[in-house]
């Protein structure tokens, strides 16, 4: 018998397509962000809010994932810029060879922004690399507040969280201070911004942090083009 | 059993490839085993994921294989003493000098450690 060593990620090919996208990304000087939540967390219905107050000059396109049904994206459509939906019939999660093939057909260097709403999922999501400049990760407060601590994995990798239906907090019995407390054990250093998609509450600020991280990326491409 | 294993039978599917790539490097040999390292913070659950593989390998040329998963937990590194402590309970504190700044380590491993070839 002889033993030898591998060390090698499971998901190495994944994640070989995900670096390739990563850099191609990085080239064009595109943010790319992976939102994922649970299902019925709000991800589609924060999309409609962030696509509504998109400057209107802002290259962004959305690739939104499910197991079924065109729905998502015939809800994202009506605001004008390009969607694409990746049913994924069954699988529970996006990986990388399925962005780099819903991708084909869009011209990447005119793009500024690309959202990537995942399969509504806390677990899968978590393991596969997209290509994604940031993990975002939505809790709403008809969720338990210990989520961050039942599904740590995911919050862990997050850079943001997105508190969401804070509308909501005075008619549920979710504690928005334990759940935030919550996050921060998992990862102390994540930012989380509360949000409302129905009083757009929070919106600003989430709209700020999305201009911000652009101005970052794009930051990026100049400092490598000098 | 039991438990739905849709993820892990995804993650078992990515090692058997691994286990079929390294293989095909090794045709004098067969490999019997197959060594995965599982992060506490990789969103894996082990059962579920051995479960899965023994399915997946189940009436076909791969059996007998085993799997054998080393759980890696999470530890953290002091940014102010360099203490590496396991953390427990998601306390990233530094048990020595009270530090709340600490760099996660280890903890978030997927990968293929190692194969055992019979010749």
């Amino acid at each position: 018998m002889n033993r030898i060593a591998v060390e090698k990620k499971v998901l190495n090919e994944n994640q070989v397509l995900a670096e390739q996208l990563r850099e191609r990304y990085r080239q064009l000087g595109l943010l790319c962000v992976n939102l994922i939540s649970a299902p019925g967390s709000g991800k589609t219905a924060l999309l409609e809010c962030t696509l509504e107050r998109m400057d209107k000059s802002t290259r962004v396109a959305v690739l939104t994932g499910d197991l079924q049904t065109e729905n998502d994206a015939k809800r994202l459509a009506k605001f004008g810029f390009p969607v694409k939906q990746i049913t994924t019939g069954g699988t529970c999660h996006l990986d990388a060879r399925m962005i780099g093939k819903h991708l084909e057909g869009w011209k990447l260097e005119d793009l500024d922004l690309l959202i990537v709403e995942n399969v509504g999922n806390l677990v899968c999501p978590s393991s596969y690399d997209l290509g994604e400049d940031a993990k975002i990760v939505l809790l709403s407060t008809t969720e338990g507040e210990d989520k961050p601590l039942k599904y740590p994995s995911i919050f862990f990798k997050s850079e943001l969280m997105l508190l969401t239906k804070i509308d909501l907090l005075p008619y549920v019995p979710f504690k928005a201070d334990v759940a935030r407390e919550n996050a921060r054990r998992v990862h102390p250093d994540m930012e989380i911004i509360d949000v409302s998609s129905t009083t757009g509450e929070g919106l600003d600020r989430w709209m700020k942090w999305l201009a911000a991280r652009q101005v970052k990326a794009r930051a990026k491409l100049q400092s490598v083009a000098t | 059993m039991g438990r739905a294993a849709m993820h892990e039978l995804g993650i078992a599917t990515s090692i058997l490839e691994c286990v079929q790539a390294e293989a095909q490097r090794h045709p004098e040999g067969r490999i019997t085993k197959v060594g995965v390292k599982i992060g506490e913070l990789s969103g894996v659950d082990r059962e579920a994921l051995q479960f899965g593989f023994e399915v997946l390998i189940k009436d076909t040329e791969w059996e007998p294989l085993v799997l054998d998963l080393e759980y890696i937990p999470r530890m953290q590194r002091c940014c102010n003493c360099a203490h590496e402590f396991r953390m427990t309970d998601f306390d990233p504190q530094c048990p020595l000098c009270g530090e709340l700044s600490t760099l996660c380590i280890s903890g978030e491993e997927l990968d293929i450690a190692y194969m055992e070839v019979e010749a």
